[in-house]
């Protein structure tokens, strides 16, 4: 395609439709209408004019405010659809994995829940087709933002103060009529002091005032983009870090994916509304529902390894902060948050056995195991000790004859004793787990007997370090400034020009809040007597109104 | 009196007030008997001074509330959905000062109205913060979103007195079953309070047990006469009527009992209303709305949603992001009251762009006000009655 050039000597790219230095129509199209297409100041947009090879036509696709608004609708209503049954994060299962999630849909929920499950519903916001929709909103946001911007700004910085009659009589506000000869220099006073910024050239004027707002859809647009690009850059290593970490009260532990630092549990604490004294005002709600929780804390002290000191050695340990980490009140250090989100309370910690005679139910002493490092012998003295032959934390059961254990933490301790005492110096074998005890080797004489247990409990911290948070901030601070500046401002102009027989034509534009500009339009015109507007749009739909009703009436004439 | 039952006599007295004020407000757009409207201006005056007389009442209950609780009260649903009722009547003074627009609170005040009564038919009494909960941010974050949700339901209260003019009432049509709609779901509103107030007044109770999801023994209690059974359900109750039939686990048919009760009184009410009127509830509003400029309800509704959407942007997402980021350790978790509150963003989106990208103004822009508060009030209703989340603090 060629460049247009227009008769006032200009050269417009191709597919412009008004003269961006004076304003004449270009096209045969807009020169047959009423009134000037405005929206875009008449400029020529890619999409618009090249539709040819494919590059146009994702172009074109990308740019349309319907295709963006499709996609907006599709997101929307995806969203809404991935609410209606639980997303696999919140499902409870006892093994997390592919099978079990998509056997827990088909079971708990039916038919339903196995095309939910088939369709990625059961994990939407991580499905390819929902990134996909995402991605696409974010091309949309990119190309329909260049297609509109490139050429509105070259259109907006080129225009020239004295407009081709037909512009200005195409405009929504116009006058025209004759007007006293200091109208010209009384209406620039006033529309500076109105704070508008006047251009003067030969026997025209040019008024224009919050050009800025005109970018405010493009300034929004870039802070969405910016935001976006935060969350991809989730997606790479490093710059996310979300780990658990269970900590025991008395423990001190290497923070995951934090090298360098530890923390140790001092205290773990929960408190639930009493209901008395300050609390005494919400004794009915507490009532009413049972127990609500007030406070969960944990107690701790952050150490750091000494700079010099070889990986991994924790010997030499540096407190660096003591700190109660409470909900809404995380730990920071050096860009990480670790967050009170778990406990479990009352893990055994320690057990205190008597070792008894079975029939005198005499007592030998006492011993107590720690659960956590058990000793493999304990000596009570008077040729008396017990030996422990086998430890098995979280007892199972039984196979091929052994004692199983599930997992490593002392949920179910089982212990395997030998019991030595002077009069059994060959000693009695017995294997106790809580509330029982088997003689694996026959009836014994003396028996461990259950005292009392140490307990504690277990933090879940979670260590987070986000360093796309910044990003993401900014973007949503420049969205917010996008916004404002195109929604609470506009884009408003004014052409004045003196013709050659003496009367004042004017013309007014605004990007929105005609009423605004008319106010501000009716003050300059009292102030420097110009002659009386009319606003075009507004006469065409009278008109377009009478038709209809002369047509209705004629109709029931008929 | 303490602090809260001087609260609570606020509350009454801004009820009171807001009902006063819709029917001075009614007889201002209504005009006299000759078609004149020489007092509407004067009558919407009177209703305007009423209004604000029953919104100072209602902050009032507000400040006392918080100092009797000691935290921002917008920690459940009684204390959200009744400063709900607030802001929506704040969003109105707000679009009043600026048009002087009578019609627009003959409709938004007795939404405002419905609003407060479906908040008190939750528990009111003060109730402790949960840890997550203790925080500046409660206060910042619910009251921006309160606000711009306020300030949104207008933007629909405008479309709909739009709607109320321009949908010919006399002939078939999808418009004419819609607007129907609207008014039909605003009755069976009013037919759950009316159902929950006399239930709760009789002290009606029915206690059951049950197997829930994973197959575990549970027990329940309706306040409502049970028209559907949980699943495997056993009447612990005496006299109890028994349901007609009895839904699977992943059902709560407590629920389910109370929305077909509302449904059941909504539209009994409906019809008593139809029969006496002789018109649908739709025409009745014809009268009041022919005074009524379009173009003042499109402008409106637009600058509603202008002043709404950045609100909302910054209380529902940005400050809500913020507070996530440091109470849960995540900004966004796909939390279902989030993507709601996502939804009602893309919502707005969409309404801004095809408003000024595709020229949607008027009747469209109407129902897309009407159906942006429908996806708030499901936001607020739905997510936190059936789906249950981690915003689920009713």
């Amino acid at each position: 395609m060629e460049k247009m050039q227009c008769k006032c000597g200009h050269v417009n790219p191709p597919g412009t439709i008004l003269c961006e230095s004076c304003g004449r129509s270009l096209t045969e199209e807009e020169q047959n209408k009423k009134l000037a297409d405005m929206r875009y100041e008449g400029t020529a947009r890619r999409s618009q004019t090249y539709n040819k090879s494919i590059i146009d036509k994702i172009w074109n696709f990308f740019s349309s405010v319907k295709v963006g608004v499709s996609i907006i609708v599709l997101l929307l209503i995806a969203a809404a659809i991935g609410t209606i049954l639980p997303q696999a994060q919140y499902v409870n299962v006892p093994v997390r994995n592919d099978a079990t999630i998509k056997a827990y849909y088909a079971d708990v929920y039916g038919e339903i829940g196995k095309i939910y499950h088939f369709l990625g519903f059961h994990d939407l916001y991580s499905s390819a087709w929902f990134i996909i929709l995402v991605g696409m909103l974010a091309i949309s946001l990119i190309v329909a933002s260049l297609d509109r911007f490139v050429p509105l700004y070259r259109s907006l910085k080129n225009q020239r103060v004295l407009r081709h009659p037909s512009f200005m009589n195409k405009q929504r506000i116009y006058a025209e009529g004759p007007a006293p000869e200091d109208s010209m220099q009384k209406a620039e006073e006033k529309l500076k002091a109105l704070k508008y910024k006047v251009t003067l050239d030969k026997n025209g004027l040019l008024a224009e005032k919050g050009r800025f707002s005109r970018w405010g859809p493009y300034v929004n647009h870039i802070g969405l983009i910016i935001f976006l690009f935060g969350v991809m850059l989730r997606m790479m290593p490093g710059f996310y870090v979300d780990e658990t970490l269970w900590i025991r009260e008395g423990e001190t532990r290497a923070i995951p994916d934090a090298p360098g630092y530890f923390l140790e549990n001092k205290n773990f604490t929960m408190e639930t509304y009493t209901g008395e004294g300050e609390d005494a005002k919400f004794e009915e709600a507490i009532d009413r529902v049972g127990s609500v929780a007030k406070n969960y804390q944990t107690d701790i002290v952050l150490y750091q390894t000494p700079e010099e000191s070889l990986p991994g050695a924790t010997d030499e340990i540096e407190e660096v902060k003591e700190h109660a980490i409470r909900v809404n009140q995380p730990l920071k250090f050096d860009g990480y948050a670790v967050y009170q989100m778990d406990f479990r309370q009352n893990e055994l910690r320690a057990m205190t056995f008597d070792l008894t005679n079975k029939e005198t139910e005499e007592s030998l002493g006492s011993l107590t195991i720690d659960l956590v490092n058990p000793e493999k012998s304990y000596d009570l003295g008077n040729d008396t000790r017990v030996d422990l032959l086998g430890y098995y934390p979280d007892f199972s059961g039984f196979e091929n004859g052994e004692p199983q254990t599930e997992t490593p933490i002392p949920n179910n301790p089982g212990f395997l004793v030998r019991m030595f005492t002077p009069e059994t110096p060959d000693g009695e074998v017995s294997f106790i787990v809580i509330q029982n005890t088997i003689e694996p080797l026959g009836e014994n004489q003396y028996k461990l007997t259950f005292q009392n247990a140490e307990t504690r409990d277990v933090s879940g911290l979670t260590i987070r370090k986000d360093s796309t948070l910044p990003i993401l901030g900014l973007g949503g601070l420049i969205f917010m400034i996008g916004v404002a500046q195109g929604m609470y401002f506009n884009h408003r102009r004014f052409w004045i020009q003196r013709q050659e027989d003496g009367g004042l034509v004017l013309a007014g534009h605004t990007n929105k809040n005609w009423y605004g500009l008319k106010k501000d339009l009716d003050q300059v015109s009292e102030f420097a007597s110009l002659p009386p507007y009319i606003d075009q749009q507004e006469e065409i739909e009278k008109q377009e109104k009478l038709k209809k009703e002369q047509k209705l009436e004629g109709d029931e004439l008929s | 009196m303490t602090m809260a039952e001087l609260s609570s006599n606020l509350l009454y007295v801004a009820f009171v007030a807001y009902l006063i004020a819709t029917f001075v407000f009614g007889g201002a757009v209504r005009g006299n008997k000759e078609g004149s409207f020489k007092s509407e201006g004067r009558w919407g005056k009177v209703a305007f001074v009423i209004t604000l007389i029953g919104f100072f009442s209602h902050l009032g209950y507000f400040i006392t509330r918080w100092s009797a609780t000691g935290h921002a009260p917008l920690s459940n649903m009684f204390e959200f959905t009744t400063a709900f009722g607030m802001t929506l009547v704040g969003g109105f003074i707000i679009l009043y000062l600026l048009y002087k627009t009578p019609v627009l609170g003959m409709i938004v005040l007795p939404v405002a109205l419905l609003i407060i009564a479906f908040a008190s038919m939750f528990p009111s009494e003060v109730s402790p913060l949960i840890p997550a909960l203790q925080t500046n941010w409660l206060a910042i974050h619910v009251s921006t979103v309160v606000i711009a949700e306020g300030i949104l339901a207008i933007s629909a209260g405008a479309g709909l007195v739009y709607l109320l003019k321009v949908v010919d009432m006399n002939k078939k049509s999808k418009q004419r079953f819609w607007l129907e709609a609207i008014m039909y779901s605003l009755v069976v509103v009013m037919g759950f309070v009316i159902a929950s107030s006399y239930f709760s007044l009789t002290g009606y109770q029915a206690d059951f047990t049950y197997v829930n999801k994973d197959g575990n023994e549970s027990s329940i209690t309706y306040n409502m006469p049970p028209l559907v059974g949980m699943n495997e359900y056993t009447s612990l109750t005496e006299g109890a009527m028994e349901p007609f039939f009895e839904t699977p686990a992943i059902i709560n048919a407590s629920k389910i009992t109370t929305v077909l009760w509302s449904f059941f009184v909504g539209t009994i009410l409906y019809w008593l209303i139809r029969l006496v009127a002789r018109r649908r509830i739709a025409a009745i509003f014809k009268p009041f709305v022919k005074n009524v400029s379009l173009q003042l309800m499109d402008e409106i509704n637009y600058r509603a949603v202008i002043i709404g959407f950045p609100l909302f942007t910054l209380g529902a997402l940005i400050f809500a992001m913020i507070w996530a980021q440091i109470a849960w350790s995540r900004f966004w978790g796909w939390d279902p009251k989030e993507v709601w509150a996502l939804i009602t963003w893309l919502f707005y989106a969409a309404y801004l762009h095809l408003r000024l990208g595709k020229g949607w103004h008027g009747e469209k822009s109407a129902w897309l006000g009407v159906v942006g508060f429908a996806i708030i009030m499901f936001n607020l209703v739905a997510v936190n009655l059936i789906i249950a989340g981690l915003h689920s603090y009713a």
